[in-house]
């Protein structure tokens, strides 16, 4: 019997040509904290997207909570409620205030009254420090402060499983801290985290495991301390060392 | 002698000395034509045929605003219809179905090659053709289905356009948060996309406003005459032009603060205002 909430076997993806993801297994476990780290091609934002399948593999499997996502007869919205998605870019409903962006899946999709769909929305806008903007449009938010609402977002259809797709990539290095923040409370709470970031130091912190990806393989995976502190594999030495000689 | 950026100068004036002369003659040729026109044009009977004081209040007293209200309801209708079947048509274009794809193709290119004018008399032949077949809310029937028609064509592009524009990402959050197709499309796709769509649907509905002038085609009772057709008969009635450019200006009282509207939006989309 299986426990692994997240199980990848054998997942290949091809974009016109190129291999993107070879033959990728991986597992993860509940309440653990998963870091993808690797150069940027490597394929870890494809592996991520494959998980709640904004990507669809060519070939292999991906069962999360027991579901088999790359069955074509799968009920995919069903499956994606229990997977919340944080994007680079944070893709706020532009024409929705903060709020209704955080209510609009509780109630078009789990059904909710507006006030009940409300009220759980303001709990996680609480939660992340951003109650007091419930009635703004993202437009006139700072990107930390829309990346924390999309993490509301998120959180507000109770998911089993977050990903976060290079959630600090796009904002100016004084507002990483507080959606780090946020990400690292998410962690502690013991939530289940897969994490394609390029922040090591968030990494060598809260992972419970770090993965290296490189030209669509896994290269390496271990506790931060091994992989970041040492690593075995020449590519995973090599990324490291131009990642800490440029940051 | 050389200009700061080192280029010959023929003459000893400057750049701006140059500038100032080029604007004076333009003025000065401005001022000539103006001047030939006022000697030469015969004014009194320009003022009696086109804006005879007298026949422009009978022509505002006699059934105007009847008939600006006929033209506004002719091209409201027109438009409504347009842009239900304009949406469909988009979402068809942009179908997985291969088959709703060259349907919809087929239809837009296919009337937007046409003269409104040839979809109005096709109409309005139509009884005539299919024995006992009556348009309902005659003669509304006839002109919504004609505008509607016309106005989907170029509608469903601007809304196709529109749809595509969205940004992918905004559909991508829609799903992963599991919202069907359908929720995405209702919730996410189409509000967003109407927002962008407003400027060129307004210039849609004030490229019907005009069209509606067709409705003439139709054959119409005085109590249904729209602007065009009514400006018309009177100016026929008194042999004069005054009652059409009364009729036209009645045209302009819709379309200019439309187009006011229109180039406000504008200005403000591009100076990146949003929501």
């Amino acid at each position: 019997m299986n426990t692994a909430l997240v199980e990848l076997a054998a997942v290949s993806k091809t974009f016109s040509g190129q291999r993107v993801l070879d033959d990728i297994d991986l597992e993860v476990e509940r309440g653990e904290v998963v870091c993808v780290i690797g150069p940027s091609g490597s394929g870890k934002s494809t592996l991520l997207r494959c998980v709640n399948r904004l990507e669809t593999p060519d070939s292999g499997r991906v069962v999360v909570a027991g579901v088999d996502l790359t069955d074509p007869d799968c009920d995919i919205d069903a499956a994606r409620r229990q997977i919340g998605m944080v994007f680079q870019q944070f893709n706020l409903f532009a024409h929705r205030n903060v709020l209704d962006n955080c209510a609009l899946a509780l109630r078009t999709v789990l059904g909710l009254k507006r006030t009940e769909a409300e009220r759980k929305a303001r709990d996680q806008l609480e939660w992340v420090g951003l109650a007091d903007r419930a009635n703004a449009y993202p437009s006139e938010l700072s990107g930390g402060q829309q990346q924390r609402v999309a993490i509301a977002r998120a959180l507000a259809m109770d998911p089993a499983l977050m990903l976060f797709d290079e959630p600090t990539s796009a904002l100016d290095p004084e507002l990483v801290g507080d959606v780090l923040t946020v990400m690292r409370r998410l962690a502690d709470a013991g939530t289940t985290m897969i994490v394609v970031t390029h922040e090591m130091g968030f990494a060598r912190e809260v992972a419970d495991r770090v993965v290296f990806m490189d030209a669509g393989r896994i290269v390496e995976q271990g506790t931060p301390a091994q992989v970041l502190g040492h690593p075995r594999v020449e590519r995973t030495r090599d990324f490291l060392q131009r990642v800490s000689v440029s940051g | 002698m050389a200009d700061p950026n080192g280029h010959a100068v023929r003459s000893g004036r400057s750049p701006r000395q140059r500038a100032r002369r080029r604007r004076a003659i333009q003025y000065v040729a401005l001022a000539i034509v103006i001047g030939v026109l006022a000697f030469m044009a015969d004014w009194p009977t320009i003022g009696h045929t086109f804006f005879d004081p007298a026949l422009i209040l009978n022509t505002a007293a006699h059934g105007l605003w009847r008939a600006l209200w006929n033209t506004l309801v002719y091209s409201a209708g027109g438009f409504v219809i347009g842009l239900a079947a304009g949406t469909l048509l988009a979402l068809m274009r942009l179908s997985e179905v291969a088959p709703y794809r060259w349907l919809a193709t087929l239809y837009i290119e296919f009337f937007r090659g046409l003269p409104a004018l040839i979809v109005f008399i096709a109409l309005s032949l139509l009884p005539l053709a299919f024995q006992g077949l009556a348009m309902p809310f005659s003669p509304y029937g006839t002109v919504w289905a004609a505008l509607g028609i016309v106005g989907s064509a170029y509608m469903a592009e601007t809304i196709r356009a529109g749809i595509l524009a969205v940004p992918r990402g905004q559909i991508e959050a829609a799903r992963s948060l599991g919202l069907s197709p359908a929720q995405t499309l209702r919730q996410i796709t189409l509000p967003q996309a109407f927002r962008l769509m407003i400027p060129p649907l307004t210039n849609e509905l004030i490229m019907l406003i005009k069209d509606s002038s067709l409705v003439f085609i139709v054959g119409l009772s005085a109590a249904n005459f729209d602007l065009t057709k009514f400006g018309r008969a009177a100016a026929n009635n008194h042999v004069n032009i005054t009652p059409l450019v009364v009729a036209g200006l009645g045209y302009l009282i819709i379309t200019l603060p439309l187009s006011i509207v229109v180039r406000r939006m504008e200005a403000r989309a591009a100076s990146g205002r949003r929501a």
